[in-house]
């Protein structure tokens, strides 16, 4: 096996590592924003168990947490290693977003929604139209590290069985006897990944920049 | 199947064993990140170019790759060049040289904050550069970080559990044995969540109270956990 | 026969054992400029908020027209319609542009067509001298800017009435006539408008009565004339004397 072969090998695992990110991020923004509002503005109890949700699973090592819903879900539902890690990778993200829109919420100035409803905008017409548009553009810097924090975590998911980047460094490694090679070449897979989504969401918290004088 | 408390009568102690050895991982992990992490900041703040960027290309690599693919290099793929380290040393080392990536730029933000202006201060009273880092700027640096570094020493008590995908003895191991016995993966696992939760509950109330105990009067610190 | 637009009885208003003021009441008709002073701290700003139902007061009741809006069940966003508020902080929706910050009421509350919306948005902003800046956004405005923004935001609902909470505390010196102005005109126009500020010269100007307010009480109230002149109680005077030194002309006679 020549040099080129052995890399893309390797490389090819980056479908899944990307696949794995694509559900995971997104069903963990969908969830933790939705967790969040409720967290926000859902009153006491609300508050309470969104904080027993986010203390637990903040607290509890995500390949720990990776495990308990795999094999969880895999006794109920027939998902593949892919899915179930995936989505399992998500609910665990979701704590810590729910932390990122919620420290967002809270960071636009509750006199924001005063003016809003002064104007006559519902309760939840202002969270739509007035604290959830700012809210957002606290929220890229540290959910753009929440995506890296992804990217490098989907590695977890080599110990399902996934067949993502370090799982092919694993297998081309133990075949060729050239670990060194496979998972530096891993490495730097995982690296340019973390630095592409970074340099995007950077493009991206830029455009949506709203335009002011310093 | 046992129910996941029925877990800690029989595999208790195991766990407990476990455990130990978790704390042991965590303790090292952070020491080793706190001193390279240290050198990685002060170079970046008041080193030349050369260092600056050197630094900075460490904290961007370690950071930028999971921590697992290090713990594989540095276990597997080293013996390939002679290197070759036990399970625990080989944790311990990718533990600590990632740490020290993320305590640098922690390290990094407070003594930016505590600013050039304390800087000139102690220069002005005749101190050198570096005399004005160790007695001026650092005492004070440190005391700031605490709440945001307060994060590590409880994420890197979560991070260990992936170690024992190279055979180390920790909590997650015995985990993992308790489960391979009992064939009840969840139960086993969420055993495992609890004790995992109870030692961060712990830490996080150490570290609580050594930030109440080291705050200075008067400074104005933003506790942002 | 003056009609009165906003009626205030017997508010009363406490957080926990602080209160911030009892048995208040107060009736503005319509076209009244009403402007209170005071020191600060002594409840002016949360009475403008029980106006407007932001807080809802403890006891007493308020009326809009004939139709008592502090009664249960009462729509509150329906009654914030009525009623447009302008904030010490201007408090413009920071993501949206003059324009968008006008116009959101409009599209989302009275739900006016968009061109609808944009046309009534200019008028508002025409109305404040600020059509030129429609697309700027509250960070690209001075202090003086966005503050007509935040008039002209809340004249574009059509109110019944106006509540200015300190209007130009926060602005720099220089931008506070500006504003006045703007409220100057406003009130010729026949706006009903009630004024909590520390700016005398426009209160003696353009007030048709002043309330002095102090620690949640309503020491006087009288026209311009009678409280700058013939104030009945001394601590009017007293009050008046000190502030008009401060951001005022000097009375002529001591």
């Amino acid at each position: 096996m020549n040099f080129g072969q052995f890399i893309s090998y390797i490389a090819s695992g980056t479908v899944y590592t990307v696949g794995v990110t694509l559900v995971a991020l997104p069903s963990g923004l969908l969830i933790g924003t939705i967790l969040a509002l409720l967290y926000v503005y859902g009153g006491k109890t609300a508050a309470r168990l969104m904080n027993l949700y986010s203390t637990i699973f903040r607290g509890v090592p995500p390949i720990v947490l990776l495990f308990i819903l795999f094999f969880a879900v895999s006794k109920g539902i027939n998902l593949s290693a892919f899915w179930a890690g995936s989505f399992s990778l998500g609910i665990v993200s979701s704590a810590y977003q729910m932390e990122i829109v919620r420290g967002a919420l809270l960071s636009v100035s509750g006199d924001q929604l005063m003016a809003a409803r002064a104007i006559g905008l519902s309760r939840l017409q202002a969270i739509r139209y007035v604290v959830l548009p700012q809210a957002i553009r606290l929220a890229i810097p540290p959910w753009s590290n929440e995506a890296a924090i992804i990217i490098k975590d989907s590695s977890l998911v080599y110990a399902l069985g996934v067949p993502e980047i370090l799982r092919r460094a694993q297998l081309i490694g133990a075949s060729s006897q050239k670990y060194l090679l496979a998972y530096l070449s891993a490495a730097v897979i995982y690296f340019l990944l973390v630095f592409a989504t970074s340099h995007l969401l950077s493009l991206l918290e830029k455009r949506l920049a709203i335009p002011s004088n310093p | 199947m046992l129910t996941w408390l029925g877990y800690f009568g029989r595999f208790g102690q195991n766990f407990l064993r476990g455990a130990g050895i978790t704390l042991e991982l965590t303790a090292v992990g952070l020491a080793i990140g706190f001193v390279l992490g240290l050198l990685l900041a002060l170079a970046r703040c008041f080193g030349p170019k050369w260092l600056q960027k050197l630094a900075g290309a460490y904290i961007a690599i370690f950071r930028g790759t999971p921590l697992l693919v290090q713990l594989f290099i540095i276990y597997y793929g080293l013996p390939e060049i002679g290197i070759a380290f036990s399970q625990s040393t080989a944790a311990y080392l990718a533990l600590g040289l990632n740490s020290a990536a993320y305590q640098a730029e922690y390290l990094r933000g407070s003594i930016n904050a505590i600013g050039a202006a304390q800087m000139q201060a102690g220069r002005a009273i005749g101190l050198s550069k570096w005399q004005a880092i160790g007695y001026v700027i650092l005492p004070q640096a440190l005391r700031l970080a605490l709440p945001s570094w307060s994060n590590e020493p409880i994420s890197l008590l979560k991070t260990t559990a992936i170690v024992f995908l190279i055979a180390v003895q920790d909590l997650m191991a015995e985990g993992k044995r308790a489960a391979t016995t009992t064939f009840d993966f969840v139960g086993a696992y969420l055993a495992i969540a609890v004790v995992y939760l109870l030692m961060v509950f712990a830490l996080d109330a150490l570290l609580k109270f050594i930030e109440r105990k080291t705050a200075i009067p008067g400074m104005d610190i933003e506790t942002q956990r | 026969m003056p009609k009165p637009i906003l009626t205030i009885k017997n508010l009363s208003k406490k957080y926990g054992e602080n209160v911030i003021f009892q048995d208040l009441s107060l009736t503005v008709n319509e076209g009244d400029t009403i402007v209170i002073i005071g020191p600060s701290g002594t409840g002016k700003s949360t009475l403008l908020r029980c106006v407007n139902l932001l807080t809802r007061p403890n006891e007493g009741q308020i009326w809009l027209d004939d139709m008592e809006i502090t009664a249960k069940g009462t729509d509150e966003d329906q009654v914030r319609q009525h009623i447009g508020m302008v904030f010490q902080n201007f408090l413009l929706f920071n993501h949206l542009t003059a324009l968008d910050n006008v116009k959101l009421g409009l599209t989302k509350v009275k739900k006016m067509s968009d061109e609808a919306a944009t046309r009534k948005a200019m008028r508002e902003l025409t109305r404040v001298g600020l059509a030129d800046r429609a697309n700027h956004y509250p960070g690209q405005l001075s202090g003086g800017q966005q503050q007509r923004v935040g008039i002209a935001r809340a004249l574009a609902m059509d109110p019944r009435v106006m509540l200015f909470d300190e209007p130009t505390s926060a602005l720099d010196p220089e931008l506070i006539g500006e504003v006045l102005e703007v409220m100057r005109q406003l009130a010729l126009d026949g706006m009903t408008m009630l004024v909590v500020t520390h700016e005398m010269g426009f209160a003696r100007e353009v007030a048709d009565r002043i309330v002095f307010m102090e620690k949640g009480f309503i020491v006087e109230e009288g026209s311009p004339d009678e409280m700058f002149n013939h104030p009945k109680f001394p601590r009017t005077r007293e009050f008046l004397w000190k502030i008009t030194e401060l951001y005022g002309k000097k009375d002529k006679d001591a």
